[in-house]
């Protein structure tokens, strides 16, 4: 994963609670197998006029000329504010991917579904919760301004306006420590290797049901 | 010192380090592996030269994308052929115990796991599909997890993971006949809202929980996720340990004594404390269905819709809203007015063997009514579309008027060719009625078997009870 740097970016407002990740992508783009592409489906049911196919060209289709991706005064927008429990639903990590291949790099809002909020993290979006009064700021500022940005600095934890105001997020040190140096997860777990196996040890005497018993047919046979 | 919840109990069973930043490591004991959150998981492990930390944790099947019509010429849709196609390498490369999807023990991942008691009490379960929650139901901790997890679980057997606070939902004596495990999930969303459980473990627990069968608790369990809480449990019981006995991965002669013994400390002590409790009265529950596009926009079968303009809450008055003009509802309506286009039983929430008992008792002798298109009824799994056969359970729906699928999760997401028209309604048994979830345009009613098979019967949604009542 690359190094989450400091970064200024317009922001795109999208007004809706409980926006749930079967929105974000929609299941029918799942059938891929990587983990890139995904982004001309981003919120496709909202930002076309028709049905998506997956592998389908979308560059000919009918655009919702209403819907806040297609408006030209958020073209190439980085960063999204949304209302509350946003990213609900299922557990899909293509909705972050298909996110941040639109171009997204934070979501702002008052709060986030669990497992979306987790995933996003893996995949270099920042989530970051800020409360329902200074949500509602940010929209009022981002329908009053064309072009209106934001600065997303994740080291010092802060959000600035262009008018000069800082607004402090709260993020988790271990999830900042990895966007930041932009590390695998599990190259981090596998330096606890001793620990996993000695507790692995204790919990098989404990439980020794729990072990040897699934195998694949073709080990049995 | 005060007690532990049974949360606290499957969490410190399982804690393998804590860590200084407040994350800890937990040990998992299954993982559950489908097509769809897992191919680039194993991509992953492939480009970085990982193997599996252990293969006898891991069951995979393939559920989302397979027909549920006759699978002798394979998966018509080229992408899902792909797909499937993948899981069924990824597995013979690394070694892992797969029901292709012509196994006879093929289908939906949280009904194949407890039946071939893979997934067990007491356990930490894991799965890309965030219904992993269902498994809960037996006093096991199990929750869904991203693509990069799936990766991480099959590199280290850990999660990292911080410990999610306490929640409590008590039901307060039994629900009235013809109510089920369903329909009381769908009135604790009502109630808490979708992301009333955000941040905590929820356990179910109360003279109506105690009462259900371990299907009944998975149902209840599986939505926990709609009530914005990735794990939902039931302490072990009686009922639990009778539903293991002679399972094929359930521990036998000596070991399953053992294990019934450490099973029996999976529950919450009488002097543990709770960050959050909820309780609602079992009486007052009655069938529910859902109106509008969130799990929380639920009413009992005799109330009328809800007015936005009576919502103090704008956000949620303009989702209100928002969700009437998408679902072509108005307040002040009731749901005996919708025509069920459609009707689906089945899905990770109800498609096992007395969910389909359940929507047969009330199938039998009737007939889909002439404005229903279809009636889909797909079974959780091989085992219990085969089971069902054995009691006459498939005779009952075909006379009916109801087709009798292959088993997969079908018209829940329709990743497969079982989806809704633009703008068709129907009555559905899965857990989910958000925009074009079931198919482009269409509008899901969230409803039990129960309640689905009656709306079949009567072409709008009734209360069951009443036709219960004639039979």
């Amino acid at each position: 994963m690359e190094k989450y740097e400091k970064f200024s970016g317009i922001v795109a407002p999208l007004d809706r609670a409980n926006i749930d990740t079967d929105q974000i992508i929609p299941k029918q783009f799942l059938k891929s197998i990587k983990r890139t592409g995904f982004g001309p489906n981003l919120f496709d049911e909202w930002r076309y006029l028709d049905e998506g196919l997956p592998e389908q060209d979308c560059s000919g289709r009918p655009l919702n000329k209403e819907f806040v991706l297609n408006q030209e005064r958020y073209s190439g927008s980085s960063v999204m504010v949304a209302r509350k429990n946003f990213g609900c639903g299922s557990s899909r990590e293509h909705a972050p991917w298909a996110l941040t291949d639109f171009g997204f790099k934070a979501v702002i809002a008052p709060s986030f579904a669990d497992i979306f909020f987790n995933n996003s993290f893996k995949n270099g979006l920042l989530p970051i919760v800020l409360s329902e009064e200074i949500v509602d700021e940010l929209f009022r500022g981002v329908f009053e301004a064309e072009g209106y940005s934001l600065e997303v600095d994740l080291a010092n934890q802060v959000v600035n306006t262009r008018g000069g105001k800082s607004i402090p997020f709260d993020v988790d040190p271990f999830r900042k420590h990895c966007l930041l140096e932009g590390l695998d997860d599990i190259g981090i777990t596998l330096e606890d290797t001793d620990a996993i196996k000695a507790f692995e040890s204790k919990h098989e005497a404990a439980a020794p049901w729990v072990f040897n018993v699934i195998k694949a047919e073709s080990a049995i046979k | 010192m005060t007690g532990k919840t049974l949360y606290d109990k499957l969490w410190e069973a399982h804690l393998v380090k804590q860590r200084d930043d407040g994350t800890a490591l937990i040990y998992i004991d299954r993982h559950l592996i489908h097509e769809v959150t897992s191919p680039q998981a194993f991509e992953g492990l492939r480009i970085a030269n990982r193997k599996p930390w252990r293969l006898d944790t891991n069951i995979a099947t393939p559920d989302h994308n397979v027909p549920t019509t006759d699978r002798s010429v394979g998966i018509e849709d080229p992408v899902a052929r792909i797909q499937v196609q993948a899981l069924d390498d990824n597995c013979d490369e690394f070694g892992i115990l797969e029901y292709k999807m012509n196994d006879p023990r093929q289908g939906v991942l949280h009904v194949v796991g407890p039946e071939q008691g893979a997934a067990l009490p007491g356990m930490t379960i894991v799965c890309g599909d965030s219904h992993t929650a269902t498994h809960g139901a037996f006093g096991a901790l199990a929750h869904g997890i991203g693509t990069s997890e799936v990766e991480h679980v099959l590199a280290t057997q850990c999660l990292i993971q911080k410990k999610m606070k306490n929640m409590l939902i008590r039901i307060n004596g039994n629900v009235g006949s013809g109510v089920t495990a369903k329909d009381i999930v769908l009135a604790i969303i009502a109630k808490i809202g979708t992301a009333g459980g955000t941040g905590y473990a929820i356990e179910f627990a109360g003279e109506a929980i105690e009462a259900l069968s371990v299907e009944g608790r998975m149902t209840v369990c599986n939505m926990a996720i709609e009530g914005g809480a990735r794990a939902g449990m039931v302490a072990v019981d009686d009922t639990t340990v009778d539903y293991f006995k002679g399972r094929t991965f359930a521990p036998k002669g000596e070991l399953w004594d053992q294990a019934v013994v450490s099973w029996r400390t999976f529950y919450t002590d009488e002097d543990a404390v709770f960050d959050a409790i909820v309780e609602l009265e079992g009486a007052d529950i009655i069938p529910q269905v859902s109106w509008g596009t969130s799990p929380e926009m639920v009413v009992a079968i005799d109330q009328t819709l809800p007015d936005p303009e009576s919502e103090t809450d704008p956000v949620k008055a303009e989702g209100m809203r928002r969700a009437y003009q998408y679902m072509d509802l108005k307040p002040g309506m009731t749901m005996g007015d919708v025509v069920p286009d459609r009707v689906f039983i089945g899905s990770c929430t109800n498609s096992r063997i007395e969910d389909l008992r359940s929507a047969a008792e009330v199938a039998k002798g009737r007939k889909v009514d002439a404005k229903v298109l279809q009636a889909l009824v797909v079974p959780g799994s091989g085992l219990v579309k085969t089971q069902a056969e054995e009691e006459g359970l498939d005779k009952i729906f075909i006379d009916a008027g109801f087709e009798w699928r292959e088993p997969g999760c079908s018209m829940c997401l329709a990743m497969n060719a079982d989806k809704l028209g633009d703008g068709e309604h129907c009555a559905s048994t899965s857990n989910r009625n958000f925009e074009g979830r079931q198919g482009y345009g269409g509008r899901t009613h969230l409803v039990s078997p129960a309640m689905a098979a009656a709306a079949a019967v009567s072409g709008r949604f009734v209360d069951v009870r009443e036709l219960l009542a004639n039979n």
